[in-house]
């Protein structure tokens, strides 16, 4: 099985915001920044005050790789790793496993939407072309 | 500017894939060649400094911390440290330089030692940070749950958005790594050493796309000893002093793979625009490269951080045969990482100085005076001109 993220209180909202279908992004209080990984203290002006917000769960491939090799033994490959731009927090990037597609047709400035992977307590985002 | 450290020994023990010998073994075996090298003994050693010490991140990673070897080797320390977080895997050499600076130490044993390939197993691979760990955090929380648990992967998008703005192919990869390959065949201690054609190299089985079998690093089992010395006390030396003339360290994005801006750039060009800045040489002054390549895709962004070719232009400057034998800017003439196995960065510096102390046999770069080492990729980097005067 593959390892899960250690649930944190800067995190748990980007890992669970998926139980309730929705794509959770730290931003600033103060300044509106967007923060990712989330943290507790805005890397921009110190603010202490971080809000997750929905964002609308699309995003745009900014690079991605296909990757061949089973680096554990219950790895089952080929498969699509992509870079996600992703919409409504400008300057984050979210690393995507890709599903629903050939591996080999995803593009860069391809759109994509997130759907969610439930695995124990953490719901994973995952990334498929938008239709 | 030029800080008043040097480097003065160098030794590597007998590395290779397998080996079965403990790390200690590996580690007492670079540290009697880097001091027969240096010309001191044992109780000339008054500091030590290793990355990132005793840690196991990933299987065989980094079997030995200072403290183990203080005591393996005796040593009697002034000053001591391991350097977890820090330009790569060069910061222990780099806070070595500044121990002596201050006065702290006169030689310090900087050391890296690595059981990779004798550690790793079907289910704990070496080089996948938190391999058999049930939760993860840090950085790598976000890579490795969505399945992104190789460094391959992190290097593949970089080299695929790279690809994709520069036009660069798979055969200018190929180039970077038959070319270190005809290199490692100059030299008895690489760990890869029969011939590779570029029909080798693009028909090997793919990794993480673009990059295949070939633009892989080797995991391997050895150790690898630098000595930083005083400026004044190397003049005590068996050797020139390789004067380490700048440093660079800086970083400007997030400690991630995946955050920085432009991913077609990464650490090494603020580490090397930092080094530039510290020194009155320039890239044009530079004989030997020494450039790490856990993939062969850093190969061409090292080039372009340290300036030897502008952005976008490193796959004609590769294709114009500037880096392999022969070429104006030899890069990794022991055969590199790809070819000689991963010491992380340690192994390339080892050949850096071994050129410029005029020992490299059939590989030897005509009368090398200078050559920078840049250490890491993605985020992570380390980088250091050194000069012999
Ligand atoms: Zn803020």
């Amino acid at each position: 099985m593959r390892p899960l993220p250690e649930l944190t209180p800067e995190n748990t909202a980007f890992w669970t915001g998926g139980a309730q279908g929705r794509l959770m992004i730290a931003f600033c209080g103060a300044c509106r920044h967007a923060i990712h990984p989330p943290q507790l203290v805005c890397p921009e002006c110190w603010n202490e005050a971080i809000e997750f917000k929905p964002v609308s769960g699309t995003g745009t491939v900014y690079s991605h790789t296909v990757n061949h090799q089973p680096w554990a033994p219950d790895m089952a490959v080929p498969f699509a790793l992509a870079v996600v731009d992703v919409d409504g927090a400008p300057g984050v990037r979210v690393t995507a496993e890709v599903v629903g597609a050939d591996p080999e047709s995803v593009a860069i400035g391809q759109t994509m939407r997130v759907t969610f992977a439930n695995i124990d307590d953490i719901w994973f985002p995952q990334w498929e072309p938008a239709p | 500017m030029t800080m008043s450290a040097a480097i003065t020994g160098v030794g590597m023990s007998d590395i290779g894939r397998k080996t079965g010998r403990p790390a200690m073994i590996h580690l007492a075996e670079a540290a009697r060649r880097a001091l027969d090298c240096a010309g001191l003994t044992r109780d000339d050693i008054d500091g030590i400094c290793t990355y990132p010490g005793k840690a196991d991140n990933s299987p065989g990673m980094s079997p030995l911390g200072t403290g183990e070897v203080r005591n393996a080797l005796g040593l009697k320390t002034r000053w001591h440290s391991a350097v977890p977080d820090g330009p790569a895997q060069m910061a222990p050499i780099m806070v070595a330089a500044m121990a002596v600076a201050t006065g702290q130490a006169r030689h310090v044993l900087c050391f890296r030692a690595l059981t990779e390939s004798s550690s790793q197993t079907a289910t704990r691979r070496a080089s996948i940070p938190g391999a058999g760990r049930a939760r993860l955090g840090g950085w790598y929380s976000y890579l490795v749950p969505a399945n992104a648990m190789s460094a391959s992967n992190w290097a593949g998008w970089m080299a695929t958005r790279y690809c994709h703005e520069f036009g660069m192919t798979r055969e200018h990869l190929g180039m970077v790594a038959t070319g270190q390959r005809a290199f490692a065949q100059h030299n008895p201690s690489a760990v890869m050493q029969a011939p590779l054609t570029m029909e080798d190299y693009l028909g090997a089985r793919m990794i993480s796309s673009p990059l295949g079998l070939f633009d892989c690093d080797v995991p391997i089992d050895g150790a690898c000893v630098v000595i930083v010395s005083a400026a004044d006390a190397a003049r005590d030396c068996a050797r020139t002093p390789l004067t380490i003339e700048a440093l660079g360290s800086a970083l400007g994005s997030q400690e991630t793979w995946d955050q920085r801006a432009d991913l077609t750039t990464m650490g090494a060009h603020d580490a090397c625009a930092d080094l530039w800045s510290r020194t009155d040489m320039k890239p044009a002054d530079v004989d030997v490269l020494a450039l790490y390549d856990g993939f062969s895709i850093f190969v061409p962004y090292w080039l372009e951080a340290f300036g030897f070719c502008g952005h976008g232009e490193a796959k004609d400057f590769i294709a114009d045969g500037h880096i392999g034998p022969g070429g104006r800017f030899p890069v990794n003439t022991g055969g590199g990482q790809l070819s000689g196995g991963r010491l992380h960065g340690f192994g390339l510096l080892h050949e850096a100085c071994t050129q410029l102390w005029g020992q490299g046999g059939g590989r030897q770069v005509a009368d090398a005076k200078t050559a920078v080492c840049g250490m890491g990729g993605g985020f992570i980097a380390g980088a250091m001109l050194l000069r012999r005067d």
